[in-house]
C-alpha cells in the first residue's frame, strides 16, 4: 500500500516536533506559532493518508494494526492541539509530539503490504462508535502523558536541580487542569462512543454484548476515570495523588487495548 | 561607496577619521556611595551631552547613567588624546568632584574597546547580576533621549542601534537571562510554578526582614491578591502592611490565619520553630489539604524542617533558594562564550561600518585631490596655448575627467566588496599619508 502521505505526515511531525522543543528552550512565541503551525499541517496531511486508507477499503481504518494505530495517532494530535488552544500551552508539546511520532512510525512499520479487504462492519454510526471510542483513548493518553510530566515537575521542584525545562513546563496546577480537561474529554467521548455502540449492535443484533470482556473493561475505565474526577475536586487528593491515579489509570486502558484486544474479545481486535 | 548620494558622501567623508571614546565607571570601579554622585538624572544627562556639544570637547555625544554605571559616549573628529581627557574634566566638575576622589575609579575607553564595552553593557554581561534585563531598556532609554535632544549624529547612532541589536539577539539567541538569580525571586518564581499566576492567590508575610520585603515586592508585581502580614510586634506589622498595601494580623491568631493564604513568607528572628509540623497539619486539616508554599528566610530556620515531608506542603529554605540561585548563576556563565561570541561579530561589523565609512572620506578626499591637480594642470597648459580651440579644451576636460573616473573606479568597487566583506579595511591612514590626503599635509604643500 501507499505510505506517501503517511511520510509526508511523519516529516511535518518531527518538523512540529523540533518547533516545539525550540520554543521550550528558546521561549520564543514566534518558535511556539511555527510548530503548531506545522503539527496542523502534519495533522492535515495525516487526515488525507487515513482517507486514502478509507477510500481503499471502504470503512474507517480500524481493521487491522496499521489502521487503528494511526487513527489513534492522529486523534492524539487533535486532540493535544485541541488542548494546547484552550490552555494556550505549548510547552508540553515537547512530549506530546513525539508520542505521535513514536505511534505513527510504528504503525507505518506494521502497514500491509496489500490493499485490505473491506471489513464486515461497517456504516455511518460504527465509524462514529470507532472514531469516538478512539478519540476517548488518546484523550487518556495524553492525560497519562500531562500526570507524567506532573509528578516528575512535583519531583524537581521538591528534590531535584531545576534545569531549564523545569521553569519553562506549565505550573503544576497548570498541568493539573489539562490532564482534567483531557479526562473529561475521554470520559465523554467513551460514554458517547460506547453507546454508539450499543445502539449499533442492538438495531444489528436486536442484543447487546453485555457478556463481552472489551465491554466489561471499558465499563471499568469508566468507573475508574469518574473516580478520578471525583477525588480530584478533594483538596487533599489534589496534586500528586491524583496524577499518580490518573497514571495507575492509564495502564488499565493500555490493558484494555492491548491485552484484552488480542485476546480476549472477538470483535474489538484493534480498537 | 558609489551607491550613496553626494550628501551621504560628503557627511561619510566629513566623518572619515571619526573616533569613538568612552568614559564612565560601574559598579566594579566605584562604591556605592560615589556611584551616587556620579549619577545623571535624565535632564542632566541632556544637559551634560548638550555642553559637551558646544565646548567644541565632542561632536556626538550619549550619556548613560544608571544605579550601577554613568558613562560618557562621545565622537571626536580625530582620534586624539585630549577627548577623553576633556571628558573626565567635564565629568568631574559637573559632579563637584576632585580629580583625587575619581583617581583610579574611571576607566577610559576608545575605538574598538568603547565598542566593545558598550555591546557588553547592552548584552547584560557587564551588569552585576550577570544577564539583567533591565539595562537593555536603560541604554534604549538614554539613546532615546540623546536622538531627541540631538546630540547624536551617524556614528553613535549607528553605536547605539548595533549595540540595542545585540542585546535583542543575546536574549533571544542564549540563555543569560532565563533563570532567578536572586533568593527573593526564586522563591516567588518556585511559587509560580505551583500555582500558575499568582493573581488571585493570597500570601501571608510572618515577620518583616529585608528579604522577605523583597519577596512581597515580586509578589505585588505578579499580583498576589490578599497580602496579610504578621509580626510579634503589632505596630511593625502594620507598618509593613501599609507599606506594601495588605493588612496586618494579630500575633495570638497566628495558627488561624494559617487557613487561608497560598504563600507563607517567613522571616523571624528566634531560635524556636514559629511554624513547627503539628502547627502545618493542623493548618494543611483546616484547609482541606489545599497546597501551600512556604519561603522560609529565617536563620536559624523557622519553619520546622519535618514539616517538608507533608503533603502538599512545599517548603524552602534560604539553603534551597541559595543553591538554586547558585546554580542559575552557574547556568548563566556557562552562556558566556556565546554571548562574547556575539558581541564579537558585532563589534567586527560595526568596525567594518567605520573603516568603510572612512575609506568613503579618503576616496572622496583622493578624487578631490586628482580633480585639483586636474584643473591647475589644465589652467597652465592653456595658458600657454594660444591657439587652442574651445572645442580642443573641452576635449582635453572630457579626456581629463574620464581619466579621473578610470582610476577612482577600481579602489570604489574594491571598497563595495569590502563593505560586503564586513571586515575592517586595513592601511587606510598609511594611504591617507602615502596620498597626502590629511588637510595638515595640504597645508605643508602650500
Amino acid at each position: 500500500m501507499k505510505l506517501s502521505m503517511d511520510f509526508a505526515a511523519l516529516g511535518l511531525y518531527v518538523a512540529s516536533f523540533i518547533g516545539y522543543t525550540a520554543n521550550l528552550y528558546r521561549d520564543r512565541r514566534w518558535m511556539g506559532r511555527v510548530a503548531t503551525l506545522l503539527l496542523i499541517l502534519a495533522l492535515v496531511a495525516h487526515y488525507y493518508a487515513l482517507l486514502e486508507r478509507s477510500r481503499v477499503i471502504h470503512a474507517i481504518p480500524y481493521d487491522d494494526l496499521y489502521g487503528s494505530m494511526s487513527l489513534f495517532a492522529w486523534l492524539v494530535g487533535v486532540t493535544y492541539l485541541g488542548l494546547e488552544t484552550f490552555h494556550r500551552q505549548r510547552a508540553v508539546g515537547s512530549l506530546v509530539v513525539p508520542f505521535v511520532i513514536i505511534w505513527l512510525a510504528v504503525a507505518m512499520s506494521v502497514a500491509p503490504a496489500a490493499a485490505s479487504r473491506e471489513p464486515q462492519a461497517n456504516g455511518a454510526l460504527f465509524a462514529l462508535h470507532i472514531t469516538i471510542g478512539i478519540l476517548a483513548y488518546a484523550a487518556f493518553a495524553i492525560s497519562f502523558l500531562l500526570s507524567l510530566i506532573y509528578l516528575i515537575q512535583n519531583r524537581v521542584l521538591r528534590h531535584g536541580k531545576p534545569g531549564l525545562a523545569f521553569w519553562r513546563f506549565p505550573a503544576l496546577d497548570v498541568l493539573e487542569r489539562m490532564s482534567l480537561s483531557s479526562v473529561w474529554v475521554g470520559l465523554v467521548a467513551l460514554v458517547i462512543g460506547t453507546t454508539l455502540g450499543f445502539v449499533w449492535e442492538h438495531r444489528l443484533t436486536h442484543r447487546f454484548a453485555m457478556a463481552d470482556p472489551k465491554v466489561l473493561v471499558t465499563l471499568i475505565v469508566l468507573v475508574i476515570y469518574a473516580v478520578y474526577l471525583l477525588i480530584v475536586r478533594a483538596p487533599a487528593w489534589r496534586g500528586a495523588r491524583a496524577a499518580l491515579l490518573c497514571v495507575c489509570n492509564f495502564a488499565v486502558v493500555l490493558f484494555s487495548y492491548t491485552i484484552v484486544n488480542l485476546y480476549f474479545t472477538s470483535f474489538h481486535r484493534y480498537f | 561607496m558609489a551607491t550613496d548620494s553626494i550628501p551621504e558622501r560628503n557627511a561619510a567623508a566629513a566623518r572619515g577619521r571619526a573616533a569613538i571614546a568612552l568614559i564612565g565607571c560601574n559598579h566594579r570601579t566605584a562604591p556605592v556611595e560615589l556611584r551616587e554622585r556620579v549619577a545623571f538624572t535624565p535632564e542632566q544627562a541632556v544637559r551634560a551631552a548638550n555642553e559637551l556639544c558646544k565646548m567644541g570637547v565632542i561632536e556626538e555625544a550619549v550619556v548613560v547613567s544608571t544605579c550601577n554605571r554613568s558613562e560618557l559616549y562621545g565622537v571626536t573628529s580625530e582620534a586624539s588624546e585630549s577627548a577623553p581627557s576633556a571628558m573626565v574634566s567635564y565629568f568631574t566638575d559637573f559632579h563637584k568632584l576632585s580629580p583625587d576622589e575619581l583617581n583610579g575609579r574611571l576607566y577610559r575607553h576608545a575605538g574598538p574597546e568603547a565598542v566593545r564595552h558598550l555591546f557588553r553593557v547592552a548584552s547584560g554581561i557587564d551588569s552585576m547580576l550577570l544577564g539583567e534585563a533591565e539595562i537593555l531598556g536603560q541604554v534604549r532609554e538614554a539613546y532615546n533621549r540623546a536622538l531627541e535632544n540631538g546630540s547624536t549624529g551617524p556614528v553613535l547612532n549607528r553605536l547605539f542601534q548595533g549595540a540595542l541589536e545585540v542585546g535583542k539577539r543575546v536574549r533571544a539567541e542564549t540563555e543569560i537571562g532565563a533563570r532567578p538569580m536572586s533568593v527573593a525571586l526564586a522563591g516567588v518564581k518556585l511559587a509560580e510554578r505551583v500555582f500558575g499566576e499568582l493573581k488571585g492567590h493570597s500570601a501571608l508575610i510572618v515577620g518583616a526582614g529585608a528579604v522577605a520585603e523583597q519577596v512581597v515586592e515580586h509578589l505585588r508585581l505578579r499580583g498576589i491578591g490578599e497580602l496579610r502580614v504578621v509580626n510579634r510586634s503589632r505596630a511593625r506589622a502594620e507598618e509593613l502592611a501599609r507599606r506594601v498595601g495588605g493588612q496586618a494580623g494579630e500575633w495570638s491568631n497566628f495558627e488561624s490565619l494559617l487557613d487561608e493564604p497560598d504563600i507563607i513568607v517567613t522571616s523571624v528572628s528566634g531560635s524556636e520553630h514559629v511554624l513547627t509540623r503539628a502547627l502545618l497539619e493542623r493548618a494543611m486539616a483546616a484547609r482541606s489539604g489545599r497546597a501551600i508554599f512556604v519561603i522560609d528566610l529565617g536563620v536559624p530556620r523557622n519553619v520546622d524542617p519535618d514539616a517538608e515531608g507533608l503533603y502538599n506542603v512545599y517548603l524552602f529554605n534560604i539553603d534551597h533558594l541559595g543553591e538554586i540561585v547558585e546554580q542559575n548563576k552557574k547556568a548563566r556563565e556557562a552562556e558566556l562564550p556565546r554571548v562574547e561570541t556575539i558581541v564579537d561579530e558585532h563589534v567586527t561589523k560595526f568596525l567594518a561600518w567605520q573603516s568603510s565609512l572612512e575609506a568613503a572620506g579618503l576616496l572622496d578626499a583622493f578624487r578631490a585631490r586628482l580633480e585639483a591637480e586636474r584643473r591647475a594642470l589644465l589652467a597652465a597648459h592653456f595658458a600657454n596655448a594660444d591657439g587652442i580651440s574651445e572645442s580642443e579644451r573641452a576635449r582635453f576636460e572630457r579626456l581629463t575627467e574620464e581619466l579621473i573616473d578610470r582610476i577612482v573606479q577600481l579602489p570604489s568597487q574594491r571598497l563595495r566588496h569590502a563593505r560586503k566583506l564586513r571586515r575592517p579595511l586595513e592601511g587606510l591612514a598609511a594611504l591617507r599619508d602615502f596620498f597626502g590626503l590629511d588637510p595638515s599635509d595640504r597645508e605643508d604643500e602650500s
